[in-house]
């Protein structure tokens, strides 16, 4: 009876204000998105690094005939000095640093330039002499870096060492940068929900004062009496954020298992299913929210 | 079943306490009129038992207990055990007759079966058989405030508070309202009944409390509206304050 008569009032409240509701519904929809976003970029990210940081290498690329770099001075690496480069790499100082490294010839070089870019009309402007020569070397840890870096960039032959993990980090750094600026609009647009929330359960407070009046005077319990409110501001926020929830999923599942996924073959996109993972969390976070704003409004607006 | 001990209530410190130092009791299945001009301290009077408000000194006990010491959460229970009704009727507008009264079983959370049982029969009680499916607005101002007896009896209390609840109707009306509330009293209700009305509180006979400025200064059985007792002794030296009081008011109103 008793749950009957709750479930009642919240329907009676939720059409009574109904279009407050809808505006309680669609921004918490929008901030959630925003909160979602910024996980799911975080996701992304992570992912990302899960990916790329296996294949990552460190490069030292050998002068060619085109090379301008100071170490490529006396023209195109010699065999002997490639041989050289070699021999330091299988040396135990360096040895402990590597798991393994390969030579890419020019001649791979080329092979693999052409199929980057096969789309691409610079294929038959690039020669094969063009492209240097490298070591390909994997890391043990991608952090000593440095530590190649300085043994080899000054050795003869050598044009240069790169890490390829630095144009890496430069993508996760604007992803982040992206998360964060997802973030800070999500804050805000949480602080509107929590005022609207409030100016809602408010209103509601205020259009129903003479039943509870009335029910405070026949001895209704505070939960009785309250429930009604808090319930409709919570349903209104898990609304919104359940929207949010099925937004996200099909940005993943369409967008970037789609689309982009077609267009950029080798990144690893997030699942859709992985997006399900931030769903509960944004219907705890709206649900929560509205509870405790719902709450506190009616501590100071619904006397009981 | 209501006690008063000492009980001051103080609003405004800078103004006259609204109730000052009033010792009364009233006992189970008693019928107390409360009289006393506007501002003589009948309405905070009711909310104190209601613990609507908080007495700044003294204590009240209602069936036994020191209101003072029911925490928040159990004062709903204190109120199921406490009927009110005042003068404008407070129904809700868009429920009928019996959703009405229903409601305020609904909200304690009665079961179905017994409201459907309960509502007629205290609809009966107040005279409103066959009127369960009207709406408050095509009833008449006394069948409204039968209503909100029925709607304030519905759930049994011990105690039925009434806040001039013929303020708003004519003469034989009241009388008809005061027949109803007569009969609640004597099926056991304590009733407590707050009024301006002369006409009724002379017709009924019964205790009349006077209040003039938050204090006691009458108390008689089987009363009239106005005493019939001189005032002598220390009840002169207040009234001849109070009037005193009153006259400087009305001199500034001027």
């Amino acid at each position: 009876m008793r749950l009957a008569f709750i479930l009642g009032e919240i329907g009676s409240g939720l059409r009574r204000n109904l279009s407050m509701v809808i505006s309680v519904v669609l921004v918490t929809f929008v901030s959630l998105t925003f909160v979602g976003a910024a996980g799911m970029l975080q996701m992304q990210i992570n992912q990302m690094k899960g990916y790329w940081y296996d294949k990552v290498q460190v490069a030292i690329f050998l002068c060619n005939d085109s090379s301008t770099s100071t170490g490529c001075a006396s023209g195109a690496v010699t065999k002997e000095q490639q041989d050289n480069l070699a021999k330091m790499l299988d040396s135990p100082t360096v040895k402990q640093y590597i798991t393994d490294y390969q030579f890419e010839s020019q001649a791979d070089a080329f092979k693999h330039f052409k199929e980057q870019f096969s789309n691409s009309p610079i294929v038959d402007s690039v020669t094969q002499d063009q492209l240097p020569s490298s070591f390909r070397i994997n890391m043990k840890d991608p952090q000593k870096y440095q530590i190649i870096s300085e043994t080899f960039s000054s050795q003869a032959g050598v044009e240069t060492v790169s890490d390829q993990r630095q144009v890496l980090e430069r993508i996760f750094e604007w992803m982040n940068g992206a998360s964060v600026a997802a973030m800070v609009v999500a804050g805000v647009m949480i602080f509107c929900a929590v005022l609207l929330i409030t100016t809602t359960i408010r209103l509601s407070a205020f259009s129903r004062r003479r039943e509870t009046g009335i029910m405070r005077l026949v001895g209704a319990s505070k939960t009785v009496i309250q429930l009604p409110f808090i319930l409709e501001g919570v349903i209104a926020a898990v609304v919104g954020a359940v929207l949010a929830s099925g937004t996200l999923w099909l940005v993943a599942q369409f967008w970037l298992n789609g689309d982009l996924s077609k267009q950029f073959l080798n990144t690893p996109f997030i699942s859709s299913a992985q997006v399900l993972v931030i769903a509960p969390v944004l219907i705890a976070l709206g649900g929560g929210l509205a509870g405790i704003s719902s709450l506190l409004t009616l501590r100071r607006y619904l006397k009981v | 079943m209501i006690r008063f001990e000492n009980v001051t209530k103080v609003y405004d410190p800078n103004a006259r306490p609204a109730l000052d130092a009033v010792n009364l009791e009233i006992d189970r299945g008693e019928f107390t009129f409360l009289v006393g001009a506007s501002g003589s301290g009948k309405s905070t009077f009711l909310r104190l038992i209601l613990k609507e408000d908080r007495a700044t000194s003294g204590s009240v006990y209602v069936a036994g207990q020191n209101v003072a010491n029911i925490s928040s959460w159990r004062v709903p229970k204190l109120r199921r055990g406490i009927g009110v009704v005042f003068q404008d009727f407070r129904l809700l507008p868009q429920k009928s007759v019996f959703a009405n009264v229903a409601f305020a079983m609904q909200v304690i959370g009665k079961s179905r079966s017994i409201i459907r049982e309960t509502v007629p029969e205290v609809l009966k009680t107040v005279g409103l058989e066959g009127k369960e499916r009207r709406m408050p607005h095509e009833l008449s101002g006394g069948e409204q405030q039968r209503v909100a007896i029925a709607r304030a009896v519905v759930n049994r209390p011990g105690i039925l508070l009434a806040d001039e609840p013929t303020g708003n109707l004519d003469p034989i009306t009241s009388m008809g309202i005061m027949g109803v509330l007569d009969k609640i009293n004597q099926n056991g209700t304590t009733v407590v009944m707050a009024t301006h009305d002369d006409d009724i509180v002379n017709e009924m006979r019964k205790r009349v409390v006077e209040l003039r400025n938050g204090v006691v200064v009458r108390d008689e059985a089987r009363a009239l509206y106005t005493s019939m007792i001189p005032v002598v002794g220390e009840s002169r030296r207040m009234k001849d304050a109070s009037d005193a009081e009153i006259d400087r008011a009305q001199g500034v109103q001027q």
